[in-house]
């Protein structure tokens, strides 16, 4: 598959604690447009369980999860 | 002999064929009837309790539960109803009762304590700092994005008449109903989820 995802806009979560990431990603999908993607950027380490239960929940879809200096990036792209 | 059965089976005679229609009329006023007792995707939870922990807990669910979409109803009863008090905002016209309890419980979310740990109010300020450190957000941050994450509150009339308290004295929340038990238990049945803290 491709490695390469590009996303359409980046929502910086860093430093918050539950349960704002999910809070602030459920009303930042909204920013882009239906079948585009949106990145967020978390510090949460909940936020690697917490992101595709939401995704699930919600009818998104997280494309990628990239893990590294203490940061957790995900890909997702909006569906609904 | 098998496709004798299947062309039996392709064109039935009249009797059957009514039965069938019979039964598929009957199958699908059954699933009309569960479709609508289905539960919305809501969460009921009874915010029973007045220590800082558990509600902060209530409103992290509550507003996490937005997040996933579900709509959200928060009954606060009993201990949990001086949560709601505005700190800024005092009445007149108690009895001695209503005075007492007025004044022995906690005013507002900024004055809730801890269920543990208290120590005499230092280990609620130890945990708030911490929180307010760990970017943990205050039981006040919270109510406000309840609010606007459009979490309906209810306030328990009859706990409400019991510690003396009056409706000049809550917080202007969006939307905060007084009422009973049963506006709650209506929401609850409707409810896929329900919780007691």
């Amino acid at each position: 598959m491709s490695e390469n995802i590009s996303s359409n806009k980046t929502l910086d979560l860093k430093g918050l604690a539950c349960p704002m990431p999910v809070v602030k990603v459920s009303k930042g999908i909204k920013d882009v447009g239906v079948g585009e993607v949106l990145e967020a950027v978390t510090t949460d380490p909940g936020s690697l369980s917490d992101f595709p239960s939401w995704a699930k929940s919600s009818g998104n879809e997280i494309v990628k999860t990239e893990q590294g200096d203490g940061e957790i990036r995900f890909f997702i792209k909006r569906n609904a | 002999m098998k496709q004798a059965a299947q062309q039996d089976a392709t064109f039935p005679d009249s009797g059957s064929l009514e039965r069938i229609e019979a039964q598929v009329a009957e199958l699908k006023g059954r699933m009309d009837a569960l479709t609508d007792k289905q539960p919305a995707d809501k969460l009921s939870m009874v915010v029973f309790s007045g220590d800082m922990d558990k509600v902060l807990a209530s409103l992290v669910i509550g507003t996490g539960a937005v997040a996933m979409g579900m709509e959200v109803v928060m009954f606060f009863t009993f201990w949990g109803t001086p949560v709601l008090r505005d700190k800024d905002k005092s009445v007149g016209g108690k009895d001695v009762m209503g005075k007492m309890f007025g004044t022995m419980l906690p005013k507002g979310a900024c004055s809730v304590k801890l269920s543990k740990m208290n120590m005499g109010g230092m280990g609620t300020a130890m945990m708030k700092s911490l929180m307010s450190k760990k970017n943990v957000a205050s039981i006040e941050e919270m109510i406000e994005l309840a609010g606007e994450l459009g979490v309906k509150m209810y306030v328990c009339e009859m706990s409400m008449d019991l510690m003396g308290f009056k409706r000049e004295e809550m917080i202007d929340y969006p939307d905060l109903t007084f009422c009973g038990v049963a506006k709650f238990l209506e929401e609850a049945k409707d409810s896929r989820v329900q919780l007691f803290i």
